[in-house]
């Protein structure tokens, strides 16, 4: 597949982790935010190929790990009702709430399904005039654009059955709350590509400059994120702090405006309480006020629901960096990928389930 | 004969043609003799089926028996390259082809929904009478219910089989060692992939058929050549992967497959690659793996190829000196992972 | 948060900006791929495509470039050696 394959090239990564090795001359951590970077980091074994001084650390790039269990509750419940159809990104679909999961209110005979775009969404409202419909509206910049399309489309042709329930993030705040934090590791950055395909890099400069970290804005396939590595570590052997573009055929400093006029046109820009992270200012969307009546949150009351937090859970530190996954005492024990006690198990993506994989990956290479 | 004193109110139905099924051709009377004359029967064809025993009387074999049963529901009902029919006779024999035995006899059971169309009743029926027939196995005993509309998904087919062991061959995972090889017959995904299509209407350049077929012809050869088989799986649900999880772990042996060598066709890696669905997970019904000694991999390979449903027969992976149960494989760049069972099935991502 | 995937743009449709779509192919498989993110997008031009959109379109140039760049790191790494 065109532009896919030459980034996969055997012979690029050959070259690209030799570097990478060449380049090194002391210990690193670095931090991806981004659920595909883990997942391709994963799938690829990119941490096999990198010396040992590079500490790749996962951050709170994974939307399905940073949606509050709050907001899982609440999409279960409104999923529950009647004359509704709940459509859901496929990833969110067995991701557990305080009580159960997505599969099963579909089990118990809700109307759940998996669609593939928001616009599915809305031309299911249009089929379906006399049936409720909402989209639980997860994710980070990249996918913001196509639920304010929905949202534009939704209220142009007037389908007042059809609401969106919002938990979209920003990664620029998350950056700073981790970079903030005294007990900080994280010394380069690998910023999320298609996120920036939408935003832009311009919003990661003067994080770069206050707090002096390098950050390459990096593309998903296995040559793109050892691309990333080689130029953090190199800037940080250079001891520069400055926003690179590794990503350039898709990324540019201004990123899409189209899609940042629409964003702006249907969301503000709000504080969201991130799951493992807790509140941040400035890191969420909500709709406004023009586009309020979408609002399923608002719209459908649904009884109190006992929201709990497993106490043994420590996402938050992992999601951070600061503490790694089999540093808790209950991973690979009361918490595993079948019984996630916390964000970053729940999805394949979060860091203490990629570990989970890279342990067994571990003891298998010690053979 | 009617009694003042019957109270059982019998139900009027004239026998006519029906264009979908209705309740009473579950009922026992003559619309279900009606439609299973017409069609199983008549379809189907055995001496057994004809005599309409409460259970049919078979010959008894020299050999090992082997017993298997499965049952069937997908949907699409009709898709390139089979049906539901078409699956539940190949999918039956193939798994009495992995015990390295010669199919037999079938059995067949229908769960009708109310409503459903009978001239589709009929093309199923015909497609599984097609493959029985090509395959020298005769369907002998059979069910047919009818729920009613709404309790049901069209149809659901469940196929028994009996097959026979011909040689004292033990084709079981715990006979795996360090330095077998893992054959697999052809590519991966096709059948996963063309349902979805269907189902979800992709256009697809180049039109995708499921790999659907009877495989039984094709490992008598292996059999018959006297290869020793340490293992034999069939992929379906969950595809390659799962196949050789399931058997590493019952052999406690570690596999260890090279990506390189797993063939996947350019349609099915698209698809895949839009949706985020790994390949190696992808359902498959025409497809499976062979572990053997590495001596005979060559031979073992010769003998596929020569047959139609093995011509891109290809050698993937082999047994590691570990003595742990599960299966890793190794990039394309030089790294390894590990490949673990999926909780439920694939789901389209958009992370 | 970012599976996106590229593909080539066969056939443009439609004349609203926000509802314009793309037919995309990606090596065999054409799915419908709303533009309203890429006004500037012609045929045969590669998009990079999420959830159902195009939201960019890639910039081959800069492909090449990349892909040229590791061309030049191999010799450098080779003279170095």
């Amino acid at each position: 597949m065109k532009y896919i394959d030459e980034f996969r090239d055997h012979e690029h990564v050959a070259v690209l982790a030799q570097a990478i090795k060449n380049s090194c001359t002391q210990p690193w951590t670095l931090m991806e935010l981004c659920g595909g970077q883990t997942h391709a980091i994963m799938k690829y074994g990119i941490d096999q190929l990198l010396p040992e001084q590079i500490n790749l650390v996962h951050g709170p790039g994974c939307p399905v790990c940073v949606t509050p269990l709050a907001a899982i509750d609440k999409a279960i419940a409104i999923a529950a009702l009647d004359n509704m159809i709940f459509c859901t990104f496929g990833d969110m679909l067995r991701v557990p709430g305080s009580a159960k999961d997505l599969m099963t209110v579909k089990a118990e005979g809700g109307d759940v399904r998996a669609v593939y775009s928001p616009l599915d969404a809305v031309i299911l409202a249009e089929q379906n005039l006399d049936k409720h419909v909402v989209f639980f509206a997860v994710g980070f910049e990249t996918t913001i654009p196509t639920t304010a399309m929905a949202a534009y489309q939704a209220k142009a042709r007037g389908l007042s059955n059809f609401k969106l329930l919002v938990s979209h993030v920003r990664v620029p705040p998350a950056m700073q709350v981790i970079l903030a934090s005294p007990e900080n590791r994280v010394q380069g950055f690998l910023a999320a590509g298609n996120v920036c395909v939408v935003m832009g890099y311009h919003e990661y400069l003067p994080i770069a400059e206050k707090y002096q970290v390098p950050i390459v804005v990096t593309g998903f396939e296995p040559v793109d994120i050892l691309q990333g590595i080689l130029h953090c570590v190199r800037q940080l052997e250079e001891k520069r702090a400055v926003v690179e573009n590794q990503y350039g055929r898709a990324v540019t400093q201004a990123g899409n405006v189209t899609a940042q006029a629409m964003i702006a046109r249907v969301f503000e820009v709000t504080t969201f309480a991130w799951r493992g992270l807790g509140e941040i200012e400035n890191s969420g969307f909500q709709l406004n006020l023009d586009y309020a009546e979408f609002d399923a949150a608002q719209y459908y009351q649904v009884a109190h629901i006992n929201t709990r937090e497993p106490k043994a859970c420590k996402s938050g530190e992992v999601l951070q960096g600061i503490l790694k996954p089999f540093d808790c005492l209950e991973f690979g024990k009361r918490c595993t990928p079948e019984n996630p006690l916390g964000a970053t198990m729940v999805s394949s993506e979060g860091a203490c389930a990629a570990y989970y994989a890279y342990r067994r990956q571990q003891s298998l290479s010690e053979e | 004969m009617t009694n003042e004193n019957d109270l059982e109110i019998t139900c009027p139905l004239p026998i006519g043609q029906y264009e979908k099924i209705v309740m009473a051709h579950g009922g026992g009377g003559r619309l279900m003799q009606q439609l299973i004359d017409n069609i199983m029967l008549r379809a189907f064809g055995s001496s057994s089926l004809k005599d309409k025993n409460d259970s049919a009387v078979l010959r008894a074999q020299q050999g090992r028996l082997a017993f298997t049963t499965d049952s069937y529901v997908v949907n699409p009902l009709f898709f390139p390259g089979g049906d539901i029919g078409k699956m539940a006779v190949c999918g039956t024999l193939n798994d009495l082809a992995m015990s390295g035995a010669k199919p037999l006899y079938l059995s067949c059971g229908f769960i009708l929904e109310e409503g459903f169309a009978i001239e589709s009743l009929q093309k199923i029926v015909q497609s599984m009478a097609q493959q029985a027939k090509a395959a020298g196995v005769e369907i002998v005993t059979g069910d047919t219910k009818v729920v009613e509309k709404g309790k049901g998904d069209g149809i659901y087919i469940n196929t028994s089989g009996i097959g026979v062991l011909k040689t004292n061959l033990d084709i079981s995972p715990s006979n795996i060692k360090a330095g077998d090889v893992i054959l697999i017959n052809g590519d991966i995904g096709r059948h996963g992939i063309a349902i979805m299509a269907e189902r979800e209407g992709f256009h697809l350049e180049e039109p995708l058929e499921s790999d659907c077929a009877d495989l039984s012809g094709l490992v008598e050869m292996l059999v018959d050549a006297g290869l020793e088989l340490h293992g034999m799986r069939d992929l379906t649900r969950g595809g390659l992967a799962t196949a050789l999880i399931e058997i590493s772990a019952s052999a406690s042996k570690h596999i260890l497959l090279q990506e390189a060598d797993i063939n996947i066709p350019k349609t099915v890696r698209s698809v895949c690659e839009l949706l985020g669905l790994d390949p190696c997970y992808v359902a498959n019904e025409g497809r499976f793996v062979a572990v053997l000694p590495a001596e005979q991999a060559d031979q073992a390979l010769a003998i596929m190829r020569s047959h139609p449903l093995g011509e891109n027969a290809a050698i993937i992976g082999q047994v590691e000196a570990a003595e742990r149960g599960l299966v890793s494989m190794k990039n394309k760049i030089g790294t390894t992972r590990i490949l673990e069972l999926l909780s439920g099935t694939q789901l389209p991502r958009i992370c | 948060m970012c599976l996106a995937v590229p593909g080539k743009i066969v056939v443009i449709s439609g004349d609203d900006p926000y509802t314009r779509t793309g037919d995309v192919s990606f090596s065999g498989l054409i799915t419908k791929v709303n533009l309203a993110y890429v006004p500037e997008v012609k045929e045969n031009d590669y998009v990079i495509v999420h959830a159902g959109f195009a939201i960019s379109v890639l910039d081959e140039e800069e492909a090449q470039a990349t892909l040229a760049s590791f061309d030049e790191l191999k010799q450098s790494l080779e003279q170095q050696v």
